[in-house]
């Protein structure tokens, strides 16, 4: 899921003289997270601080001069980098007042971009390709820079990417309609250049964005038909011998953005993680055109979450720093703070599934997917929650992150103090984004710190219903570490994507536990109900219960008696054996067995029971079990069969209990998987024999059944056409 | 009305052949159908799809294919003969051996100037469609192997051949092949086993369609001769292609059964480039389907399981009318069986056999609804075969039941019949020589004349007697339109004899003046049963879009009784009706009682009666039933229609006014059916 949150504007521009373009050149991180360095067209570069929206100051250059490429911070040496008029660089520190006063340096070769990265040196890039670090740069400034590119070729676009190790500058240029990729690593310092493919129907691109993740450098750009690509490449240094010549880059198309008529002219797209990209200058698919968007896409479904139309003239520029994007358009340079949480198709089913059973709560829990855009439908309830946004958008987002701080280093009380706060007042959508990302802080913390588990907050976070598994893995794991059975019930019960191998776990554990230790657990009291009434169920209905839905104990007892005897010679069991006689109600301790497992077991197990799984996937990782445990939970299988094959079931009254079909399924994995244990281990000769003995009545009994719908199945068809001869002479009449 | 005894009778077998090809000729909206056993049909698609002509087959002779040229028809088959059908005279024209082997598919050029027959051999042949015949043009370059299918380009410039494993496109002026497409065998398809490409179709803008052996339709590009898309439709074959006029849908018929449409459309709302989306799949037929039409607001197909399925494509039309609503068509709009009702004997006519029957009989009487006992079992006392290899056009019993007459397109043979306790027939040696064939034959009532169809609209009167069969005139009509008479009918006093053609006219001669009396004015749907009521004479006609009209041929004019119903109008729910009435009979005690039927229902119209209000029920039986029968009178209409009996081939009414009512279950028809192709069913 990914949101954009409320805007707001940083500074107006300054008109150029040139309207394609925005008037700002570049936007560049300063000291910390909250200001940046703001690089006009002409001659002044601005320090804002974001949350202020407020400029902290401003140096100019003399006129005649002119700022050639964004200003840089250099955060080794907290001094402010620029370049003016192509090969003057200059260097200043806050306090200094005029520019031309400050330290500069005039170089050989013209200068295309100078680039900074926190805690590294800065780079210098030649229009002519050669790159150079800033300090030994400025150590000879007149040395000589080598020429990398060919006579006609231009650098379009360079930035530079940070590693785990090094640093890497990456530049694009075009050469006579082709476009070349050139990768500058150091130490060695290798160059290496790339062609990008171009198609039959592609022109230039229209921007470029790399990122790094996973040890590749994620190249991403995108043409005037609004295909985006991808390249990956790798970001160690490449075999020497490839470095010679001109590789070509493959590519893989990540996303076909709908441009409806003509070609882009000024976008750009800007991944934000690994599933999630800006878009920036594209019109919304359902709006018409001419309209211009902002735009969340992501690429894993192809989906767009969400959207913010911008007023006036969009340049296609867009810069992201620290959950916020940085836009330019009309006449203001904006800032839209936004949040991706990580997707999971998981994520959105399930969030689908509970705006279906919860409609009537209100708003739409998934503004960017089924709403339209403002501009276009301004639906009633859209216009109730932008307003109510408005209001309380900013202190929002301060408490989430508040909150976050608060759980990295908070003590319990005040964790779960504050969050059961949280839950009370925030909204619903801003809960559905918040929640997923406050589990994650808080099982990272619970790892991190084994005394601290704030038990409460986590139940009250995953009774919100926003969570799934996909949204917070380590949740279901740290309950059962935790042996938080409660949650895990809530968890079990609610997440419709927990994988085999973790409800195996779950079973495991459940399995293991004793039952004294689990009583005094507080469990969900309509699960214990559901386990006392099959617990207390054949009581009653001892005396009439056989008769009433058709299962009668008399085949078993005669089955018992007959087919059964030789194998209860073989193995006199001791159950077998007390009950050999000719009475059907000496037979029925076979039919109603104790419930082998504690009422609170029972209730957990029935949730394992209903939860969805494969079970081809299942079965490796069922194969973990004990063989104790499978007998355990054999055992408890069947009792639930003999159960539900009583009339117990009609009266129950709970919300959720396992059917008889999974339970038989259960029961087929469980055999399956444990196949050649079961027939070795000799405690499990007992429970077998039963099992197969109540089994093979309840196929008697279907068999019967089948028989009897064969043959009314031929009474009912006889009366409908009685007559099927060749000839026959009737009597009809006619009124 | 009271209580019938019903003879009900199923054993005749009648066994309706499947359907092989389909040809749609737009102008006049006629579908002609080849069935295997290569009889030929004609439908009116105008005219609520009734079966206007048919042309009986021979045995040896199946077609494969047909194509209209214009007005004219033809077929081929695997003889290796292509043959013009006569469509007036209803009979085949001329046959001319292609001499090319077994001819697999035959097409004819949309400007229906040249036939391109696909042979055995391997040759493409081009015929000139002249104005006395065809003319053998060329060859194109000859292939290995068959041509299974050909698709001319609609400019009729370029020729799309498809064989085993690979399909061809020839330039039409040249003879030379353009372009080789090679069809590859479907996944999993065994090495041996080629992709038989059973259909193409070459659309205007050069795209090729075909349909192959392994189940995949295949679009390419005709100009480059590139796969563009490949939809696998079935796992068995895909046996036939249709496109529309417009190019913007097409249909192909699946040996499962299947009949799957596919649609020329944007993949994206409001771009231009288009692509062929499979869109819906009907599942009307048991067998392979293998021949369809795409008519634009229809799908027609046809295949192993005998029946003609029309399946609309007026989706989004809520009003349901007879256009919207599905239509099946199982049993031929004519009659094949004749009824000697003083005699109780019954004629059915099978393809190359006449069976003679005697019905049985009961004692007692029963409760409405009960079987009564049957004293004598009915019986059957010929089979009689014709010699040669023409199937039967048409045959007739005399009321009296002495004698049976049978006709095929060329020979025309009668029968002198003696039953009493022994069998015996002789046949009349010595027929007129002008009498060669009918179309159609007719007793008097009296059974001392015959009357047999001719052509040109002419009806030829023979005079019976013990000694043999003489000739007395020819009956020709006033004007001659030359159509060929598809229903006979002479009244009961021997005096009027009425005859329908397929121009839709109803030509009245007066038997004792020997000449033509009048027509009937000419309505806009035709005649599928007539009768003349021999109390009143007047021609009670009921037409294929279920109108009903009864002319007075005394006064030459429509009755008053006529003129009401069409005041009125007919129920809604009479006129939904999809399939024709087939026979018309009137019960000798009461001459105001009309018995007709189609395949579902009979009905007997009380003409005394007043006729139903739109907004009643039209099939009341059972709820008059429940009534009492002093309010039943106040309740009951003119239209007395039973539907116990189903699928039903012939209703008749006896002397001692017992019906009989011939049914043919489609349950039986189907059990005759080879076996479909195999397909895993649940559970099976």
């Amino acid at each position: 899921m990914a949101a954009l949150y409320e805007g707001y504007t940083l500074c107006g521009l300054v008109p150029t003289q040139n309207p394609p373009e925005s008037g700002i050149q570049g936007i560049e991180l300063d000291r910390d997270d909250d200001r940046v360095l703001v690089t006009d067209s002409t001659r002044s570069v601005t320090v804002y601080k974001v949350s202020d929206q407020k400029p902290l100051g401003s140096w100019t250059v003399k006129q005649g001069q002119f700022i050639s490429c964004p200003a840089v911070y250099n955060s080794q040496t907290k001094e402010y980098v620029a370049v003016t008029n192509d090969n003057v660089i200059r260097v200043w520190k806050t306090e200094d007042v005029n520019i031309d006063q400050a330290f500069k340096a005039t170089v050989s070769a013209e200068i295309y971009r100078v680039h900074s990265v926190p805690d590294y040196e800065p780079v210098v890039l030649f229009r002519r390709g050669g790159v150079r670090y800033l300090d030994s740069l400025l150590t000879a400034p007149q040395q000589p820079i080598e020429e990398v590119l060919l006579e006609d070729e231009v650098i379009r676009w360079s930035t530079m990417v940070r590693t785990e190790q090094q640093l890497l500058v990456l530049f694009s240029s075009e050469q006579r309609g082709k476009h070349f990729l050139y990768v500058q690593r150091f130490s060695p310092n290798t160059l290496v250049k790339h062609q990008l493919e171009a198609g039959p129907h592609l022109s230039a691109p229209l921007s470029y964005a790399a990122t790094f993740r996973e040890e590749h450098i994620h190249l991403l750009y995108w043409f005037p038909n609004g295909s985006v690509y991808e390249s990956v490449l790798p970001a160690r240094h490449p075999a020497p011998a490839a470095a010679e010549e001109v590789q070509a880059l493959p590519r893989s198309l990540l996303l076909q953005l709908p441009i409806g008529e003509g070609e882009l002219r000024s976008a750009s797209a800007l991944p934000l993680d690994e599933a999630h990209v800006a878009v920036v200058g594209v019109s919304h698919p359902s709006a018409g055109t001419g309209k211009d968007y902002l735009c969340l896409w992501n690429t894993h479904f192809q989906t767009l979450q969400a959207s913010r139309e911008l007023a006036g003239k969009i340049y296609g520029q867009v810069w992201c720093y620290y959950g916020k994007l940085f836009v330019t358009h009309g006449k203001t340079l904006s800032v839209i703070p936004f949040e991706c949480q990580k997707s999971s198709l998981a994520a959105a089913l399930g969030k689908l599934k509970q705006t279906r059973t919860n409609e009537s709560k209100g708003p739409a829990l998934v503004p960017s997917w089924n709403t339209l855009p403002h501009g276009d439908k301004p639906g009633k309830s859209r216009g109730v929650t932008t307003r109510r946004t408005k209001l309380s958008s900013k202190h929002q987002i301060t408490t989430i992150e508040q909150l976050t701080c608060t759980i990295q280093q908070g003590p319990v009380e005040e964790v779960e103090q504050k969050v059961e706060m949280f839950l009370i007042g925030a909204e619903q959508a801003e809960q559905q984004l918040a929640v997923g990302r406050l589990v994650c802080e808080l099982v990272a913390r619970c790892r991190a710190e084994p005394s601290f588990y704030p038990r409460v907050s986590l139940l009250q976070l995953a009774d919100t219903r926003y969570l799934c598994h996909s949204v917070c893995p380590g949740l279901l794991t740290l309950a059962l570490e935790k042996k938080d059975f409660r949650l895990c019930q809530v968890c079990l019960q609610l997440f419709p994507d927990i994988p085999e191998a973790i409800t195996c776990a779950c079973l495991k554990v459940i399995l293991g536990i004793p039952d004294a230790e689990l009583e005094c657990v507080a469990l969900e009291p309509d699960s214990l109900h559901l386990m006392k009434a099959l617990t207390q169920g054949p009581v009653p209905s001892n005396d009439d219960g056989g008769e009433h839905n058709g299962f009668c104990p008399a085949p078993l007892e005669e089955d018992g008696g007959g087919s059964t005897a030789p194998d209860a010679k073989v193995t006199p069991a001791p159950l077998d054996t007390s009950d050999r006689g000719t009475k059907p109600c000496k037979d029925l301790p076979a039919i109603y067995m104790d419930c082998p497992v504690g009422l609170h077991k029972g209730a957990l197990l029935n949730e394992v029971l209903q939860t969805a799984y494969s079970d081809s996937l299942l079965l490796p990782y069922l194969k973990d079990l004990t063989v104790t445990q499978v007998i355990l939970f054999l055992q408890y299988l069947q009792f639930l069969y003999l159960k539900y094959s009583q009339d117990v079931l009609p009266q129950i009254q709970a919300l959720r209990m396992p059917a008889v079909t999974q339970i038989m399924e259960w029961v087929c994995l469980l055999l399956d998987a444990h196949f050649t244990v079961l027939v070795l281990a000799p405690e499990a000769k007992h429970l077998l024999s039963g099992l197969h003995k109540f089994v093979k009545s309840q196929v008697k009994l279907f068999s019967e059944l089948g028989k009897i719908e064969g043959s009314l199945q031929v009474l009912k068809n006889s009366k409908q056409s009685h007559q099927t001869g060749q000839y026959s002479i009737e009597v009809v009449e006619l009124f | 009305m009271g209580e019938f005894t019903v003879h009900r009778v199923r054993f005749f077998h009648y066994m309706p052949s499947a359907v092989r090809a389909l040809a749609f000729q737009p102008q006049r909206q006629k579908i002609a159908v080849a069935r295997t056993d290569g009889s030929l049909e004609i439908l009116n698609r105008a005219d609520h799809l009734f079966q206007e002509k048919v042309i009986p087959g021979r045995e040896q002779r199946g077609t494969e294919a047909l194509a209209w040229a214009g007005q004219r028809l033809f077929s081929a088959g695997l003889n290796g003969e292509l043959v013009e059908y006569d469509m007036q005279e209803l009979r085949e024209k001329y046959r001319l051996d292609a001499s090319g082997g077994p001819v697999w598919t035959l097409t004819c050029n949309p400007q229906g100037t040249r036939l391109a027959v696909g042979c055995e051999d391997g040759t493409v042949k081009l015929f000139e469609v002249c104005d006395d015949g065809i003319q053998f043009e060329r060859n194109l370059a000859k292939q290995k192997g068959r041509i299974l299918s050909l698709s001319w380009h609609p400019s009729g410039s370029r020729l799309v051949a498809g064989m085993a494993g690979v399909i061809w496109v020839f330039d039409a002026g040249t003879g030379q092949s353009v372009h080789r497409l090679l069809v590859e065998r479907g996944t999993g398809a065994p090495r041996s086993k080629e992709c038989v490409v059973w259909s193409v179709v070459c659309l205007s803008d050069g795209t090729i369609v075909s349909g192959d052996s392994s189940g995949n339709v295949k679009v390419w590009d005709g100009d480059t001769g590139t796969l563009i898309r490949n939809h696998q439709v079935t796992k068995w074959d895909v046996l036939a292609l249709s496109v529309s006029q417009d190019e913007t849908s097409l249909v192909a018929g699946t040996s499962e059964g299947t009949v799957v449409q596919f649609q020329h459309l944007s993949v994206v709302l409001g771009r231009e480039d288009k692509e062929w989306v499979q869109t819906r799949t009907f599942k009307n037929h048991t067998h392979d389907v293998r021949a369809v039409l795409e008519l634009d607001t229809a799908v027609v197909s046809g295949g192993m399981d005998t029946q003609l399925v029309v399946r609309p494509l007026l989706d989004k039309i809520d009003v349901k009318t007879s256009a919207s609503a599905l239509r099946k068509i199982h049993f031929p709009h004519r009659r094949l069986v004749s009824c000697s009702r003083t005699a109780r004997l019954l004629l059915f006519q099978h393809r190359i056999h006449l069976e003679l029957w005697r019905l049985g009989e009961s004692e007692g009487t029963g409760v409405p609804g009960s079987s009564l006992p049957i004293k004598r079992k009915p019986e059957k006392l010929l089979h009689l075969k014709t010699k040669g290899e023409e199937h039967i056009c048409c045959s007739a019993l005399s009321p009296c039941g002495g004698w049976v007459v049978v006709s095929t397109v060329t020979n025309l043979r009668l029968y002198r019949l003696q039953c009493d306790e022994t069998i015996s027939i002789t046949k009349v040696s010595k027929l007129p020589k002008v009498v060669s064939s009918a179309n159609q034959i007719c007793f008097s009532s009296d059974s001392s004349y015959l009357f047999t169809a001719s052509t040109c609209s002419s009806v030829h009167v023979l005079a019976l007697s013990q000694s043999g069969c003489t000739f007395v005139c020819t009956l020709k009509p006033k004007s001659c339109s030359g159509q060929a008479i598809l229903l006979l009918t002479a009244s009961d006093d021997g005096k009027w004899l009425a005859a329908a053609n397929a121009d839709h006219e109803v030509q009245v001669y007066n038997l004792q003046k020997r000449k033509a009396y009048c027509t009937v004015p000419v309505y806009s749907s035709g005649v599928t049963a007539m009768s003349i009521n021999p109390a009143t004479n007047n021609l009670f006609m009921v037409h294929a879009d279920q109108q009903i009209f009864e002319f007075s041929l005394e006064q030459k004019q429509y009755t008053d009784w006529s003129r009401l119903v069409h005041r009125k109008g007919l129920h809604p729910q009479w006129l939904e009706r999809d399939t024709p009435v087939t026979n018309v009979t009137f019960s000798p005690r009461n001459p105001a009682h009309v018995i007709l039927h189609d395949m579902y229902m009979f009905c007997i119209i009380d003409q005394t009666l007043p006729l139903p209000e739109r907004n009643s029920q039209l099939v009341n039986q059972l709820t008059l039933r429940s009534l009492p029968e002093k309010e039943r009178r106040a309740h009951s209409h003119a239209f007395k229609i039973c539907k116990t009996f189903k699928e039903l081939l012939f209703v008749e009414l006896l002397e001692d006014q017992s019906l009989v009512v011939i049914e043919r279950p489609l349950l039986d028809i189907t059990a005759q059916l080879p076996p479909p192709v195999r397909q895993k069913k649940f559970a099976t």
